[in-house]
């Protein structure tokens, strides 16, 4: 409450003849019922004039709330009914429309609310008000920062008002003021403080010789972030790769199968995530974890229905990789088509939680979004699960033994048969947990897993069949090289580069990066 | 789909079983297609593969609007049938299909095809045989056969006043482009037609970045962090998306996490409409921009009444309408007008009634074929809702009549008008 009559007070003293603000506030208001011209006029206007009534207006406007009616008044919503925004008294919203917006209003709308929004309470939205000044800056806004930076507590939302103080001085009419602007911008060292500064050089050809000095300096620093920036994405990828191509890893690599199917258990996956989503929408406290919980799930379904599969067809296949090539391809295809005709040919979507959303900037300015971050840790957990998997417990074990030698595995007392089910089952599921990232951030479509098919057996190829070290390295050295060719040759060339390159590569190395040693490797 | 064909002629044999009976039911019922076999219809879109999401929706307001003039009594007296084929997104099998609807089928008309480089691949088929086919999608231009009439926007109808609103007040007076597409030969072709108008308007190639990515590509953060880069050099920049397919939902969503907000880089697409918008959380999209020549959210009776048609053949209130399925409507009610002129459906005598044809179209203006086998339509720029609907920001004051060879294309200038 203390806080609400401050920032009321607050206001009023910006607003000091509040008397004459009073008339300004009504005459302002029909503007709004305009077209978009004059709504941004009228945003404006009611920004600057600081009237505490105008924040609801423009707030509700934001919404998409606020009604004009046919005489040019303008609605408020207030509890459940609306009240007329100049007087205050209720209104009757029969026959009103709702005021509509178009970009230039919602920039002119960004800039208003910073400057009512400055005052509040709340830390978060204070920061947001001082991005918002920043880029709508203007020189009457100078006044009003100051004030603003005396009283922040907050070190992270002071050093955002400084950085839109700098953006306002950069406007106004002060040469020295504007110079110590320009090298506080340029120390700030961001993407858009340079816009900011190039915008300014135009206007302004006397400061092109400081301009240039604060750009250089933003250049260089730009320059390492955006090596650091090339090389996340480039991870990012490489991780996506990885996730995709450790079941194949594991059935191609360990066991020798082609699967060509391998690419729908990955869509599979896919599914069992959506499906998740939907049973947990019902329970609202079970929703916001219906991805993790999606991760066994996708393992368990897939891994199921690797094991039908080997059992059912591969296992009366082994040793005839052509046929096991065509029939798990003729699998791939049963399984797309049947997916469509329960889920239907239309994408699913799958929704993001909010901690999967957004960007989040790591110490040094390098902006990282949060998605392909989870990403990466989730392909290396996985990495981390399957190493644990084949050196760590006894199925792992017997699954080297059979690879390494299967008579004498038997005569050991292992029953070879389920051992390659459970392998190929392991396999499958790997499959679905990639399933489950790449619903974040692909289409969950039935074509979902023939686009990862063939990356996923370049990368095992390239890393060397039957290591897991290998799948790693390949993986990631794939992406990074993707991403680091993509803004010289761009998308579609990259990616041809980065196959021609790896041609050239097997017929150098035909065993790949890491190639497996020793007798079991020559058999 | 099979399911559909099967419908189909489940209904054509009872209609077949009632004309059987009628003679014997004589007064009480009035056989309602009185003499001569019935009109064939073609229907060649892709039900199966990548670009199903997008054309299934046509052949559903194909099959509405046969039900439709049969509701009517027929054309010409006679009753007017569907053969629906399925070419799945395979390019050269939509030549193989347009054969068989041609030569086996002997069909009247054909509604059909989605993506320039299918239209490309049934292109001699029909002139070779002397077919008609309506082509109801936006596209590039710089292509005008007797055989096909093109009810959907020439460039100059839909991508150049796009390029205009931007750089207007309105739109933010973009200095700076950002041409982003899927790589075939509507992006290709209609980006060095906006590189032409551009450049004519000042805007230098330094100002243009020009990029490609594959059908379905879903890796966009280098893509969408150059952007960014891009605009930071002090100039208000745009985006304008020739991206097609569902290679739109990845790339928003990068939008959304890079922050990327419609008041500071705008993004106008060509081929994202209610369809394509039916499966994304638009809410981070708010703001960003779409031209069409119709959108569902349009008033008015004519596009009442087409959503009354629609509704009550889909009988799903979740289905919405799109500018496809519009031209779609409006070809088929044009053709159907022409035949009734010509008092025939011959192909040759169909094209000479087609020319002049006009229709109050659910955009909400009349739209007449011109004699380049073009409409004249009007212009709308729609803001995306968090609806997925989109809401109208801008239009042409008038139809505005297509030019399919564009005159920013160097080629052209010799071409005769």
């Amino acid at each position: 409450m203390t806080s609400l009559i401050l920032r009321m007070a607050f206001l009023l003293l910006l607003a000091l003849p509040a008397w004459a603000q009073e008339k300004d506030y009504a005459a302002t208001l029909p503007g709004l019922a305009g077209g978009f011209g004059e709504i941004a006029g009228a945003v404006e206007r009611l920004g600057a004039l600081g009237d505490p009534r105008a924040l609801p207006v423009l707030q509700a406007l934001q919404e998409g709330k606020l009604l004009k009616a046919g005489d040019g008044h303008v609605l408020v919503p207030r509890g459940a009914g609306y009240a007329d925004a100049a007087t205050g008294a209720p209104a009757d919203p029969a026959g009103a429309e709702p005021v509509r917006l178009n970009n230039r209003v919602r920039q002119a709308l960004r800039g208003a609310l910073g400057r009512l929004q400055l005052v509040s309470p709340d830390a978060v939205e204070r920061g947001a008000a001082a991005e918002a000044i920043f880029r709508s800056r203007s020189a009457e806004d100078v006044p009003l920062l100051q004030a603003a930076i005396g009283r922040e507590q907050d070190a992270g939302v002071r050093a955002r008002l400084e950085l839109a103080l700098a953006a306002a001085q950069l406007v106004a009419p002060d040469d020295s003021v504007k110079r110590d602007a320009i090298a506080r911008l340029g120390a700030a060292g961001t993407v858009e403080a340079r816009a900011l500064l190039l915008e300014a050089r135009a206007a302004a050809p006397a400061l092109a010789g400081p301009i240039e000095a604060a750009i250089a300096r933003i250049d260089q620093s730009l320059a390492i972030r955006r090596a650091a920036e090339t090389l996340f994405q480039g991870l990012s990828l490489g991780s996506v790769l990885l996730l995709a191509a450790l079941g194949l890893a594991v059935t191609f690599g360990v066991m020798g199968v082609i699967n060509m199917a391998h690419g729908e258990f990955v869509m599979l996956g896919a599914y069992a995530t959506f499906a998740v989503q939907e049973l947990c929408r019902g329970i609202p406290w079970l929703a916001p974890w219906s991805l993790p919980l999606s991760v066994p799930a996708a393992f368990l379904v897939t891994a199921a229905c690797g094991a039908l599969l080997e059992r059912g067809l591969i296992r009366h296949l082994y040793g005839r990789p052509l046929e096991t090539l065509l029939m798990t391809f003729g699998v791939g295809m049963i399984i797309q088509q049947a997916v469509r005709l329960a889920f239907g040919a239309q994408n699913r979507e799958v929704i993001s939680p909010s901690w999967m959303q957004g960007t989040i900037t790591l110490p040094g300015g390098v902006a990282v979004t949060q998605n392909r971050l989870w990403i990466i840790v989730f392909g290396l957990l996985v990495l981390a699960l399957v190493f644990a998997a084949i050196r760590l417990t006894r199925f792992g074990l017997e699954m080297r033994a059979v690879v390494q030698n299967r008579r004498i595995a038997a005569t050991m007392g292992i029953r070879t048969g389920r051992v390659d089910a459970m392998t190929f089952a392991f396999g499958s599921g790997l499959a679905g947990m990639a399933g489950v990232a790449l619903s974040q951030i692909d289409n969950v479509s039935p074509n979902l897993g023939t686009g990862y098919i063939i990356d996923s057996f370049m990368v095992v190829v390239f890393g060397g069949v039957g290591s897991l070290a290998g799948t790693l390295v390949g993986a990631l050295t794939l992406g990074v090289v993707n991403k680091m060719l993509e803004p010289y040759a761009g998308a579609v060339l990259a990616k041809v580069f980065v196959l021609v390159a790896i041609m050239l590569f097997i017929q150098r190395r035909p065993k790949g990066l890491f190639a497996l040693k020793g007798r079991a490797a020559e058999s | 789909m099979s399911n559909d064909r099967f419908t189909l002629t489940r209904r054509a044999a009872l209609a077949g079983l009632g004309a059987a009976i009628a003679p014997l039911a004589a007064p009480a019922i009035r056989p309602a297609f009185a003499q001569g076999a019935p009109i064939k219809i073609g229907v060649l879109h892709s039900l199966s593969g990548t670009m199903a999401i997008s054309e299934t929706a046509l052949r559903d307001t194909v099959l509405m609007m046969v039900e439709w003039i049969n509701g009517k009594g027929g054309l010409l007296g006679r009753k007017v049938e569907a053969v629906v084929v399925d070419p799945a997104s395979n390019w050269p099998l939509f030549a193989e299909k347009a054969r068989e609807l041609l030569q086996v089928h002997k069909v009247d008309v054909t509604f059909g095809c989605w993506t320039s480089v299918s239209r490309k691949s049934v292109l001699p088929v029909f002139e070779e045989l002397n077919g008609l086919l309506f082509y109801p999608v936006q596209y590039e231009g710089e292509e005008e056969s007797k055989n096909i009439f093109y009810t959907g926007a020439a460039p100059n109808q839909q991508a150049i006043p796009a390029v205009e609103y931007l750089m207007s007040d309105d739109g933010g007076e973009a200095k700076r482009i950002a041409l982003l597409g899927t790589d075939y030969v509507y992006p290709r072709t209609t980006n060095r037609i906006l590189r032409g108008f551009l450049n004519s308007k000042g805007i230098g190639d330094a100002d243009i970045m020009e990029e490609y990515t594959p059908f379905g590509h879903s890796d966009w953060q280098g893509i969408v962090a150059r952007v960014k880069r891009f605009a930071s050099e002090g100039k208000k920049t745009a985006i304008v998306s020739t991206i097609n397919g569902d290679a739109n939902v990845p790339f928003y969503r990068e939008l959304g996490n890079q922050g990327i907000k419609a008041e500071d880089i705008p993004c106008v697409a060509f081929s994202v409409g209610e369809e394509e918008l039916a499966g994304i959380d638009t809410k981070p999209l708010v703001g960003h921009l779409a031209a069409w020549n119709y959108f569902m959210s349009i008033k008015g009776a004519p596009n009442e009444e087409f959503l009354k048609l629609w509704r009550a053949y889909i009988k799903n209130p979740k289905r919405v309408t799109n500018d496809p399925m519009e031209a779609t409507y409006t070809g088929f009610r044009m053709w159907t007008q022409a035949v009734e002129k010509a008092k025939t459906t011959k192909v040759d005598e169909v094209r000479k009634a087609m020319i002049g044809q006009k229709l109050m179209a659910p955009c909400g203006y009349e739209e007449e074929m011109l004699p380049n086998h073009h409409l004249s339509k009007p212009v709308f720029i729609g803001e995306v809702q968090g609806d997925g609907q989109f809401n109208i920001v801008w239009k042409t004051p008038n139809a505005v009549k297509a030019e399919n060879w564009s005159p920013f294309i160097p080629e052209n200038a010799n071409r005769k008008k």
